[in-house]
């Protein structure tokens, strides 16, 4: 709907329901009689001010479209541009924008307005979709009466095994006031259809996930961690490991939105975590066509491929931030994406002294995927904070902690090679007289995270790294 | 018909794909199914459909009877929901 104009002169705008209003019609009837026309509209009661001329903004288009959230709004008019505004009552201020003197000189000389009901928050997702739904191109798809609109989601093969939210127009257009891009602004070319995104999908997308609008910075900025060749979320998705998109948010935006970094942080509970992680893989289904079964050829997946996402406990680390340690400023909101697989914990209670503890952490980490697969695969360590204190104690910083893991996982081929220790899973026999290192430079990630209480840690493994696979993406969340 | 905003939903997928949902095989019989006769509002499409009807019953099908308001519009979406969950086939009748 286009906006509408307004007439010259001076406008005023009111409610009945609020008492600086009614307070203020003896000034509205000064202004009346002075040199400038005057044009009343209220919002509410369409019999107010009784004593004066008034239009009914009963669709509050005049409201909306003009930005009215305070009322009394008082505007000058000059050849349809507004020159000057006031909000409330403040005498001097109606005086500016009137250019009139002695106004209301009954009233006090101050008193503050009342929210205009075209930002009330029970209308103004109705208002957004009557006055802006022409930004959305997405086609409409129309539920029956009788249809139960969380079945008719399940119906059309749009969800992820759980409910999710029925993306209306009022639900996204509120879902694309979290970011200052465009509707039609393309995100990424999703996998594995190759196709073009806007905001305005992300955001559709978004709502039946369940995030909230401030949120979807954070699921733009994920996709586009995803979606390039670099991160390979073709592969990803199509491969037969257990592995899907595990998103780190690092920066302060993490504690603005209420993301955990504490305890239970891979666990169910927190709205953030749980739906910006599932809002991602919703799209690669949708939007990228990636279905189980389908693209997704996994042989078991893991309930992470719902959402794995979490934030670093930036407050309690005692070292740099991942993404600091990616070249991303600590003050900076940052989503690093690696292709991870379920979560499994390290329990060392005894260890007081980081060579021990680093030790239960080599141990450990040899398993990973096979005790004899070395180089192929990246992890990431997620440290607890009972343990990262043994480091802080002893003054270990994060390369030194992973400098001496790293220095603890050169493995003798004679180990790793084929049919050693009676397995057959193994590397070729020539690399027998090698010394292999079960991690690439680099292919450790180490992030501080968990609940207080506890002697432990995480490792999340990964899947086949670098150019024959995926790396780790790390990138800038963008308002 | 009434509908809301809030009945329609904005398609999340990347819309290469129709948004009608995929019909279901052929049965290889009719016998105690239930098949719904949906009559476009034509003239003289009754007269096709009450001998598919008689015929259909011969055949052991539980017959029920739809019918779009006008010829000329698709039908009503609750009209479509209806003849979904309450039959396994639909024949749609064409007159002129």
């Amino acid at each position: 709907m286009n906006r509408p104009t307004l007439p010259d002169g001076l406008v005023v705008v009111v409610k009945r329901e609020c008492a600086t209003c009614v307070m203020v019609v003896p000034a509205i009837e000064e202004l009346i009689n002075g040199p400038l026309p005057v044009t009343v509209y209220v919002q509410d009661d369409p019999t107010f001010p009784e004593s004066l001329a008034h239009i009914h903004d009963a669709d509050l288009s005049i409201s909306w479209h003009y930005d009215i959230e305070t009322v009394p709004t008082v505007l000058r008019i000059d050849n349809g541009v507004e020159v000057a505004r006031t909000v409330g009552w403040v005498r001097d201020e109606w005086e500016r924008v009137t250019e009139q003197s002695d106004l209301g000189s009954s009233l006090s000389a101050f008193r503050p307005g009342c929210g205009s009901l075209s930002v009330d928050p029970d209308l103004v997702d109705e208002l957004r979709v009557r006055f802006g739904v022409s930004a959305l191109a997405a086609r409409r798809v129309e539920v029956a009466d009788a249809e139960d609109e969380f079945e008719a989601m399940f119906d059309r093969g749009w969800t992820d095994g759980l409910p999710v939210v029925p993306p209306t127009e009022q639900r996204v257009m509120r879902m694309l006031t979290g970011t200052t891009r465009q509707p039609t602004d393309v995100v990424a070319i999703v996998p594995p259809d190759l196709v073009e995104i806007t905001v305005e999908k992300v955001a559709i997308n978004a709502v039946m996930a369940g995030c909230k609008p401030e949120y979807l910075p954070w699921v733009i900025a994920a996709l586009e961690a995803v979606c390039n060749d670099t991160f390979n979320i073709h592969g990803v998705l199509a491969t037969t490991m257990p592995v899907g998109p595990v998103i780190v948010c690092n920066g302060p935006g993490t504690r603005a939105i209420g993301m955990n970094s504490g305890m239970n942080v891979f666990g169910q509970g927190n709205r953030a975590n749980l739906t910006i992680g599932r809002a991602v893989q919703l799209i690669i289904r949708n939007i990228g066509g990636g279905r189980p079964g389908e693209v997704d050829r996994a042989t078991h997946g893991n309930p992470g491929k719902l959402s794995f996402c979490f934030a670093e406990d930036e407050l309690g680390t005692p070292w740099t931030t991942l993404s600091e340690s990616r070249g991303i400023s600590r003050t900076t909101d940052a989503v690093t994406v690696f292709p991870g697989e379920g979560p499994r914990c390290v329990v060392d209670q005894l260890a007081r002294d980081p060579e021990s503890l680093t030790n239960t952490f080599a141990a450990c980490l040899r398993t990973l995927h096979n005790p004899k697969s070395v180089l192929a695969f990246d992890a990431i360590v997620v440290m607890g904070p009972e343990h990262a204190r043994v480091y802080a104690d002893a003054g270990w910083d994060r390369d030194r902690v992973l400098s001496e893991i790293h220095a603890r996982l050169q493995i003798p081929g004679s180990e790793l090679i084929r049919g050693a220790n009676g397995i057959a899973e193994g590397v070729p026999t020539h690399l027998s007289g090698m010394t292999l290192p079960k991690f690439r430079p680099g292919g450790l990630l180490l992030v501080h995270a968990g609940g207080g209480a506890g002697l432990f840690s995480a490792i999340i493994g990964g899947w086949a790294n670098g150019d024959i696979g995926s790396q780790p993406v790390t990138r800038e969340v963008r308002a | 018909m009434t509908t809301s905003a809030n009945r329609f939903v904005l398609d999340p997928t990347n819309e290469r794909r129709a948004s009608t949902m995929e019909r279901v095989g052929r049965p290889t019989s009719l016998k105690g199914l239930t098949v719904g006769l949906l009559d476009i509002s034509k003239a003289r499409g009754d007269v096709f459909i009450d001998r598919l009807e008689e015929r259909l019953s011969e055949m052991g099908a539980d017959v029920k009877r739809y019918k779009k308001p006008t010829f000329t519009k698709p039908a009503p979406v609750d009209l479509r929901h209806e003849i979904s969950i309450n039959c396994q086939v639909v024949i749609e009748a064409l007159a002129d």
